[in-house]
């Protein structure tokens, strides 16, 4: 499953999330997230969830509040992409118990742990959740021991 | 764990910024704070500070100036610090940035950290922006650490692998005895990065792909063990063991099957099992069940399990789940070519697709509808497509239309049905058709002489109901002018025929000329028909001429001319009116009497003595593949205009163009128009010059008949453009230059352009031909001229 972007966008257009998998311009990079936003929030509501751009398929989905939109290569599975996205939220609702947009907005930075935790490089990690979830809870109890011991807060 | 304070607190002051110039104002001061505090050595705070940092960057705003402190939290040997140092490492710099460079040092040295945590920061790191000189570097690390590690770092080894596969492709070879290896191990995140990681190996080496054909066995296996196995909480989705791993090992197998015997007899019996026990109520079984049938379908997989996953897929589209119906369509369309049978079983499904709400859906149904249309069935799929072109989406009419005039071109039962059909989509879509339909169909109708009377009368009726349609009624003119009389006389065996007079004739040919919506080559058309019916009526035909003389003062120059023209010819020469108006011959399509015609702008040097330009319609012209501009190349003495009695002379050459170009068009579902074959007629080269070479073949067609091959090759160091070649040959020679198969030619003969030449010798005069090769190389253009006097394999048949 090659991926080259994951983005997360509320349904006004702002950016939640931008996980790039390719060396990608800083320019190039708004234009996409701009082209991405656009394409995706002017779709109907019940229409297919795969779109063409470039020679890319972008397999988007909405979950309350926020769109996922991810980008696969084109001779990739096109309904696990979905399963990939849905697997994401699951993480998510997990860790954060019942996961709302404010969640992700106030702790973009676990979002991207997470995130970390279960695709590497474009491609999935770790296939159980379980495993996924006890990494986090580890590297987190790392983080917190660790300042414990150093006496100092941990964020 | 507890969140961060100071990043909720910026996060919270920034989102309750009413406009966009208070938030820009915030994060201003958030920046100029954050900058200060970088400045200064070691504090508690560094790890928030860059993730405020982190997020004023996902707003859009820069932050380069984090660079460098991403850097040195990477080297703070405190694990929150990392944590967030790596994070912005991967948001911040990629591999065009100097500052990644730096941190090479610290990835090394976390690598082989103590805690796997740190390790795992730093294999994340490296397989998101670690450049090609990075993965130099780090490979042999990543090496070992495939080797020997426990599993968690194992399976994030083997992607960071992958990347550097995909980085820098020789090292392949490095890591392909540890993937090897890594298929034995039973953690599933290992095996799932050890699938990954044999896969990209495979794709980018064909020899290590023939080694990996041995583990087939294997992966057969480990599928199975997933297929079969019982509930495994630990992997389950929706009933589906390990779904994620099932699709990487299909598609791997998909790839080691590829062209493969042995390989894909292997894997049959498994996805024969994967195929019938997969549950597919849920989008995860589907999924599994569409990566099985891919591989199916691109392996050489047993006719019976090539049905099997054919008919999943039908199955696919009567499910209710929109996106498993695009996704069918979608993998039909492209095996409709190779197992067009199959396919067709499932027609009635995709025909009633065309309804389906969702546009891609529509989509994809009509193209694959359109794939479908066979000579058995295309009376009930033009039914269906018709209705369908009246009320799809106006993005896919010009598709749908040009999609039912090819399905039409090639299995027209009759010709009154074909007829039929063109007219329907012309009255339906007729803005959206394209240009060539006009001739297309008026060459059509020409040609169906039995029918003449029937479509007069048709296009009559479809004139009195809607002049909107462009190309209707252009072709509607044209029919009344030319059939004018079959309409007048009022029988018809066809259809009913209607009552109209003279008057009612001229009544609707005006209003064409008069209405806003006509456009001027349409009023061309009109008047071009009015005049014609000069000829064939009788009584009015004063009115004609007041007609004609009003638009000798009109507005628009090419009415003008007509008009003055047609004057001309009531007034000075009005005996020759009958001739020059006569009834058009038959125009066929390819005919040899085709001159690689003139395009409008030229001036067609006079060859009667009248000094009255030809009464036909100026069509709108294609760019021509091959302008064969004979009178420009041979000056007067050689023209090979054909003398067609007196009046249709330049007639089909309007036409021409449009069947050589159109020809192609149309034939391009049979694979295009191919060259003819390199002739087993001896070849001999008749031009060589800066390393463009020409080579001539012929074979014998016929008594007076000829086809000659020529094939023209680049030797040079730079490609050639533009690419083409015109012909002429003497006079009573007729000569008729079919598309050539392309117009580049790419440097050091990568590949050859070739042109096919018909000609027909009636006379048998000696045959000469000359060649104009003209092209462009290196930015400025190229022409050069060859004579060819003997033709090889044709001094033996005496010509």
């Amino acid at each position: 499953m090659c991926m080259r972007f994951l983005l997360l966008f509320s349904r006004q257009g702002k950016l939640r999330l931008q996980k790039w998998f390719t060396p990608i311009s800083e320019r190039e990079k708004k234009k996409i997230i701009r082209d991405m936003t656009s394409m995706v929030l002017a779709r109907q509501p019940r229409s297919c969830n795969f779109l063409h751009w470039k020679d890319l398929k972008i397999i988007y989905k909405r979950y309350a509040s926020l769109y996922f939109c991810l980008a696969i290569e084109n001779q990739e599975n096109e309904l696990l992409a979905l399963e990939v996205i849905h697997r994401y939220v699951e993480l998510l609702d997990k860790y954060f118990g019942n996961v709302c947009e404010l969640d992700i907005i106030f702790n973009f930075e676990k979002a991207y742990f997470i995130l970390d935790e279960f695709l590497m490089g474009g491609e999935i990690q770790e296939t159980s959740k379980q495993m996924v979830n006890r990494s986090i809870e580890a590297s987190d109890m790392l983080q917190e021991t660790m300042e414990e011991y150093m006496s100092k807060p941990a964020f | 764990m507890s969140p961060s304070v100071p990043l909720q607190e910026m996060i919270r002051a920034i989102r309750s910024a009413r406009t966009q110039c208070e938030e820009r104002g915030v994060i201003q001061r958030e920046c100029a704070a954050i900058r200060a505090q970088f400045r200064q050595s070691d504090n508690g705070g560094r790890s928030h500070n860059l993730a405020k940092l982190l997020y004023v960057h996902m707003l859009g705003y820069p932050a380069h100036f984090g660079q460098m402190e991403c850097v040195r939290m990477i080297a703070s040997p405190r694990y929150s610090e990392k944590r967030v140092g790596y994070l912005g490492a991967m948001m911040l710099l990629d591999e065009k940035q100097d500052a990644s460079l730096l941190i090479t040092n610290s990835i090394k040295n976390d690598l082989s950290h103590s805690n796997q945590y740190v390790q795992s920061l730093a294999l994340c790191t490296l397989a998101c922006m670690g450049s090609a000189e990075m993965c130099r570097d780090l490979a042999p690390e990543i090496d070992r650490l495939l080797r020997a590690s426990n599993s968690y770092i194992k399976k994030k080894a083997a992607l960071c692998a992958v990347h550097i596969v995909r980085k820098v492709h020789d090292l392949g070879e490095l890591f392909t005895p540890a993937a090897r290896s890594l298929l034995a191990e039973k953690n599933h995140g290992v095996l799932h990065g050890a699938v990954v990681l044999i896969t990209e190996l495979c794709e980018r080496n064909q020899e290590t792909l023939e080694r990996f054909r041995k583990t087939v066995p294997d992966l057969v296996q480990i599928m199975k063990g997933l297929v079969i196995s019982g509930y495994s909480p630990e992997h389950d989705v929706a009933g589906i063991s390990d779904p994620f791993l099932q699709v990487r090992i299909l598609r791997l197998l998909r790839i080691l099957g590829r062209n493969n015997e042995g390989a894909s007899d292997a894997m049959n019996d498994l996805l024969a099992q994967v195929a019938t026990n997969t549950d597919s109520t849920k989008t995860v079984g589907n999924a599994v069940l569409y990566e099985t049938v891919l591989t199916v379908l691109h392996i050489k997989s047993e006719s019976g399990l090539r049905v099997l996953a054919v008919n999943i897929l039908g199955r696919f589209l009567l499910n209710n789940d929109r996106n498993i119906r695009y996704i069918a369509m979608i993998s039909l369309q492209k095996i409709v070519g190779t197992d067009h049978n199959a396919v067709q079983r499932h027609r009635g499904t995709i025909v009633d697709c065309l309804k389906d709400q969702d546009a891609s859906v529509k989509r994809r149904a009509l193209d694959l509808s359109l794939a479908l249309v066979s000579a058995s069935n295309v009376r009930s799929m033009m039914k269906e497509l018709l209705l369908f072109l009246s009320s799809c989406p106006p993005e896919l009419r010009a598709q749908a239309a040009s999609g039912i005039f090819n399905a039409a071109e090639r299995y027209a039962p009759s010709q009154r049905w074909h007829i039929d059909t063109i007219l329907h989509v012309l009255t339906t879509a007729g803005g959206d058709v394209r240009d060539e339909t006009v001739p297309n169909l008026i060459q059509l109708i020409t040609n169906a002489s039995e029918l003449h009377c029937y479509t007069v009368h048709k296009l009559y009726r479809a004139l009195l109901t809607d002049i909107s349609q462009q190309s209707l009624v252009q072709v509607a003119c044209w029919c009344i002018g030319e059939y004018g009389d079959l309409l007048l006389r009022g029988e018809c065996q066809e259809t009913e025929p209607v009552q109209v007079t003279e008057d009612d004739v001229l009544d609707a040919l005006e209003t064409v000329l008069q209405s806003h919506m006509s456009s001027p080559a349409t009023r061309g058309f009109a008047l071009t028909a009015t005049m014609k019916l000069s000829t064939r009526i009788t009584d009015n035909v004063d009115r004609i001429r007041s007609i004609v003389s009003i638009y000798g003062s009109c507005i628009d120059v090419e009415l003008q001319q007509r008009a003055v023209e047609y004057n001309a010819l009531f007034r000075k020469y009005d005996h020759m009116r009958a001739a020059v108006l006569e009834r058009m011959p038959v125009i066929e399509k390819n005919s040899p009497g085709h001159t690689n015609g003139e395009s409008t702008g030229e001036p067609i040097k006079d060859i009667q003595t009248l000094k009255v330009k030809q009464g036909e319609p100026l069509l709108p012209q294609q760019p021509a593949n091959q302008v064969c501009d004979l009178l420009d190349l041979l000056g007067g003495s050689e023209v090979t205009l054909q003398p067609i009695p007196a009046v249709g002379g330049t007639a089909p050459g309007l036409f021409t163009n449009t069947s050589s170009t159109t020809g192609g068009d149309l034939l391009d579902l049979l694979g295009g128009l191919e060259p003819a074959p390199p002739a087993p007629a001896p070849t001999v080269q008749v031009y060589e010059k800066a390393g463009v070479a020409l080579t001539l073949s012929c074979e014998k067609q016929s008594d007076s008949g000829l086809t000659v091959t020529l094939t023209a090759s680049n030797s040079t160091d730079s490609d050639i453009s533009s690419f083409t070649l015109q012909a002429a040959v003497p006079k009573s020679v007729q000569l008729h230059m079919k598309a050539p198969s392309g117009d580049s030619l790419p440097a050091r003969g990568a590949a050859k352009v070739t042109q096919m030449v018909v000609l027909n010798n009636p006379n048998k005069v000696n045959l000469k031909m000359r060649i104009r090769i003209s092209y462009s190389s290196q930015g400025s253009a190229f022409q050069d001229t060859v004579q060819i006097d003997s033709f090889p394999g044709l001094s033996a048949a005496g010509h």
